[in-house]
Order: C-alpha cells, then structure tokens, then sequence
C-alpha cells in the first residue's frame, strides 16, 4: 500500500522523466514504453485491485476477446472454483503478470513458476494418456497449449487439419480490392507534392485540406505535420489498432512518439530518433504501401530475424511480387506476417498493431501460416527459435507432437468403439 | 361509533401508517428460492426454446444450418450448451447478484461434473428423482443458497449430439432423460 501511495503520489507530483525515480523496478517488455505514465495502469492514487484490473482491460479486453479467451475471468468468479482461487487467484491478470519484478518475470511476462496449470489439472492424464508423465512445466511449451488463445491448438482443430502439407498448392494471402476497384483518378490543377499523384489518396480524392486542415477552428487553418489523430478521421480502426501496438503506444497514451533509439530490439543507429507515426512507415504524400511493407520495417529494424529476411525464400516469392513474375498475393513481406491482411465482413482489411499476432507466436497460425502452410509445418517452425531468428530459411528442427496426440486419441477411441 | 371517534381511530391509523419505519429485521421480499425458481424458468424456457425452435428444426428437421461445438470456425449454430453457458458467462460479468451453470455426472467437458459436496449431492438427486434439489452452502468464506434443477433432454439434437460426441462419458441417452442439471446460487448473509 506505501508502495502504491508514494506511486499515486509521484503521479501527482512529478511530471515526465522525474518519475523515473519513482519506479520500483524495470517494467516488462510490455509496458516499459508508457512506464512513464504511471496513471496507464496506477488509475487513481492508491489504486485497489479491482481498478488495475479495469486498467488492464481497458487495453488487452479487446484483444482477450478476439482470442476466445480459454480463461476468462467469468469462469473463476463462479463460485464453484472457490478453490481453485484460494490458491491462484486467476481473476486478475496480475495474479500472473505482476509487474516491475523482472528478477521473476519469464517469457510472456508471466511472473509465476511456469507449472502453474498443476493447479487445476492435475488430473489430466486420466483422460489423455498421451500426457502422462509430462511435466506441468511444459503445458505452455511452443505449439501446445497457451493460457489464453488456444485457436490455432484445440484438438479438434489439430485433427481436421492433420496430413496437411508442409506447402499448399495455391499459396496466397487476402488480396485488398479497393485499390483495383478506385475509379480513374480526377484532373490535378495545382501543383502536387510529389508522390501524390497516383497515390490512394488522390485516387480517392483527397485533397491537401482534407489532412492539412486544423481540426480546432481556434488553431491556425494549416497544420504542416499530420499526426495519427488526422489520419484517424478516416481510418479510424488503423490508428485505433496502430495506439495499440508497440509503435504507437507511447503516442496513445500522450507521451511522446516512440522512437527506436528507445527499443529493446536492435535498430539501425541512423534511425534512432525517428518519431514513429503514420507517415514513418506511409511516407507522406505517396502512400506506397510496398515501401511500408518491407522497406520501412528494415529502415529500422536491425535484428537478426530482420536481417535474415532478404536471404530467405519468404523474400524470394516477394521480390517475385514486386517484379510481377508471381501473382498478387503470393509475396511474404514483413507486412504480410506483422501486419496481416482480414477479413472484416465484406472487406480485407490490415491489422495496424504488429504485435497483435506475436507472443505467443502461435497466434501467427491461423492469421498468417496457414493461408500457405499446413498447421503442422506452421507449428513446428514456429516453435524452433533458432528458425525464426534465420527467417524461416530451412525446414523446421522441431518436431512438436500435439497433432499426433490429437489423431492418436481419436483412433483410439474409433478402436474402442 | 359516532363519526367523531371514526376520525379520531382514522387520524391515528393514518399517523401510525404514515410514520412507521419498516421493520427490516422481518422478511420482506421474494426469497432466494422464489428467486431462484424464477430465473430458473426463465432460463428453462429460453433453453428449450432456442433447442426445439433454432436448432432441433434448423439442423435435424430442415436441415438449413448444422449446430457445431466450433459454431464459429464452421460458421455454424452454437450448441445449447454452448448458448447456456454464453450467457451465464455475460451475467457473471455484470456482476449481477447471482450466478449458474450446466453441469451433468457425465459431461463432454468433464470441468462440468458436480465439484462441491452439494453439488455432488444434488444433482445426484435431481438426476434420480427428477425434482428440484435446494439447499445452502459456503464457498470461499460466502454463503449461498444453492438451487438444483433438473436438465432433460428436450430434442433429438440433444441426445444425438451427446449420445455420438467422442468425448461423452454416457451415450445412451433418450429423450424426456435427465442428462444434467442447472445450478444457481444466490450469495445470503454477510
């Protein structure tokens, strides 16, 4: 509680970097970007339980539901599973996820012994065999079971897509149809920035005000730089999703944009004090979303996996692309995994968070992967770390055994019946 | 009685009535069993309505649309099951003053059988009986009163599904059988 008061405190009484001093230990890979904006998840000095909850829901409930959440907080409000909370209270994310412990915060941020799910399924070798002897400590192994999004692992997802092929005949991604579908585009009188002409905008008619407008009446009419807010007027679920992400966190929650001097990742040292918005990656004026979806993550992105990408065969089917010697959609760019295309009714549209689909990365599998791999292929190399690091340029090393779990339990029974 | 002493017994009626507090140490009110009997037949009559009218006659009668334990991969129907314990997921989140769920001595999800000792007591009974089972119980340090009704299989989709789903314990079930049974709780005292 002193601890949290001296927090609310700080909240109230420092401003900016002056709050530094006031954290208790170096946040998780997670929040350490807004960790400046205590109020983020500290809403109100001396905040309870409860309120932090709303706090972490108020970012990841979207997210949480999308996933079909398999442990969501309902199911341990009932009072049936008194017990279960007695000993692991599993109605609030910080029972799993404390933060500014990094001395006891693993992968996920998950800042519990990783044999947590002995709590509540110890008895998990009676219905499956196949699990006997299994450690409870490697429930959560890559390609098994996660606490919360199971969509790519369930059973009976795992066996309808078993005997896939490593590769499918026809390997491509959601085709975005409004571009083709734009009408000629109008006359230009004035003199356009360059790279506009051509560009989706001027193809949709947008003109310079339409961006360039001051949104108050009380501001000047013209604003030179047009921050997410604008672009947002339009593209309202983009900037909503880009808040979300690493890109745009700090920018959502009113500090200044993240730059990638400030990453924990490895960036190029010449792009270190770029302020990250829309146009970082869109490039004013143009638009070009080709650029955006390779070029501008390597502008800064100086990683391993980001430096494998332009020798891997992902790169290869993209350039293919680029050329035209392969079809639309046929391409892996950074964007075609980090920022996948979805289906959204009637239209395909791009997720504009990037880590929507990361951590675990088995949420890549049914976003991505299996629009061109068969989900065993899909899991096994997303569960070889030292594949992912090259960029996918060989066969996966690991061989994860759940869809043969899943096949030799139903044979079973098929043999018992 | 002259019309003087009426007024007078009248004036003092009204002053009594318009004065007294109620006594809040007596009962007032529905009881938990009222309420719970209530919300159960709601809940009853929702559930066999969605089981006989959306997907007994949409999946086994006319066959338009299938119900699928994976309504949402296969954009199918979800399962009654599934649409019961939806919502009683949506009302623990508001908090809403009680809470109630599915459970069944021979569950597809075995999460579901009877845990607590009046839940094993109970629907054991309703089950055998084919009545309501009440009673009280205290969970994590809160009282409830606990009501236990009887879950019948009101459709062939109902014992179709259970009788062929690989993961059911039973697959023997008849139409107008107990195959589990609905339990509300209600928190009581302090």
């Amino acid at each position: 509680m002193t601890t949290v008061g001296l927090i609310g405190f700080g909240v109230v009484s420092f401003r900016g970097d002056q709050r530094t001093a006031l954290l208790p230990g170096e946040t998780t890979h997670g929040h350490y970007q807004i960790e400046l904006s205590c109020e983020s998840c500290h809403t109100a000095p001396f905040t309870g339980t409860d309120e932090m909850q709303d706090a972490c829901v108020g970012c990841h409930g979207d997210e949480l539901a999308a996933a079909e959440d398999s442990h969501p907080k309902s199911k341990f409000t009932d009072p049936r599973n008194a017990s279960r909370v007695a000993k692991l209270d599993a109605r609030y994310c910080v029972t799993c996820h404390a933060e500014h412990r990094p001395e006891a915060t693993a992968a996920m941020g998950l800042s519990l012994p990783d044999d947590y799910c002995y709590q509540c399924h110890l008895d998990v070798a009676e219905e499956r065999p196949t699990h006997k002897g299994l450690g409870f400590e490697t429930c959560a192994d890559a390609g098994c079971h996660n606490f919360h999004d199971n969509r790519a692992l369930y059973e009976d997802f795992l066996v309808a897509h078993s005997g896939e092929t490593p590769n499918h005949p026809v390997a491509t991604t959601l085709i975005r149809e409004w571009v083709a579908d734009a009408e000629p585009p109008p006359e230009v009188s004035a003199e356009p920035p360059a790279g506009w002409v051509g560009s989706a905008h001027h193809l949709s008619e947008i003109a310079c005000s339409d961006c360039h407008r001051a949104s108050n009446p009380a501001d000047a009419g013209w604003v030179g730089t047009v921050s997410p807010d604008k672009c947002g007027d339009c593209h309202e679920a983009e900037v909503a999703q880009f808040g979300r992400g690493r890109h745009g966190m700090r920018w959502a929650a009113d500090l200044a944009p993240m730059t990638p001097g400030e990453a924990r990742l490895t960036m190029r040292s010449e792009s270190a004090d770029r302020e990250l918005d829309c146009n970082t990656c869109h490039t004013s004026h143009r638009y070009d979303t080709e650029s955006a979806a390779v070029g501008a993550c390597l502008g800064c992105h100086e990683d391993e996996h980001s430096l494998a990408y332009a020798a891997s065969p992902h790169a290869d089917l993209w350039r293919g692309e680029v050329s035209g010697s392969l079809p639309p959609g046929s391409g892996v760019s950074c964007a075609t995994c980090h920022l996948p295309r979805v289906a959204s009714g009637e239209h395909i549209r791009v997720q504009h968070n990037q880590n929507a689909n990361l951590r675990p990365n088995e949420k890549m599998i049914r976003s991505v992967c299996v629009s061109c791999h068969g989900v065993g292929f899909s899991i096994d190399a997303l569960a070889d770390p030292a594949l992912v690091l090259r960029n996918f340029d060989a066969a996966p090393g690991v061989r994860v055994e759940s869809i043969t779990m899943a096949t030799g339990r139903l044979s079973e029974r098929e043999r018992i019946e | 009685m002259t019309p003087r002493t009426l007024l007078a017994l009248g004036t003092t009626l009204c002053l009594l009535g318009c004065s007294a507090k109620p006594d809040i140490s007596a009962p007032t009110g529905i009881s938990p069993q009222q309420m719970a009997d209530a919300l159960h037949a709601v809940m009853e009559s929702d559930r066999a309505i969605y089981t006989k009218k959306v997907v007994n006659r949409l999946q086994n009668e006319e066959n338009v649309i299938k119900a699928s334990e994976h309504w949402k991969d296969e954009q199918a129907l979800p399962l009654p099951a599934q649409m019961f314990r939806m919502g009683a997921e949506m009302v623990a989140e508001k908090d809403a003053g009680f809470t109630y769920s599915l459970l069944s001595p021979w569950p597809v999800n075995k999460q579901n059988k009877p845990k607590t000792p009046l839940e094993s007591e109970g629907v054991g009974k309703v089950v055998e009986s084919g009545g309501n089972f009440y009673g009280e119980e205290t969970l994590g340090e809160q009282a409830y009163f606990t009501a236990i009704y009887p879950d019948k299989a009101v459709a062939p989709a109902c014992v179709t599904c259970h009788n062929e789903h690989k993961d059911s314990p039973r697959t023997d079930f008849n139409i107008g059988d107990v195959m589990g049974a609905v339990v509300i709780r209600i928190p009581v005292g302090s």
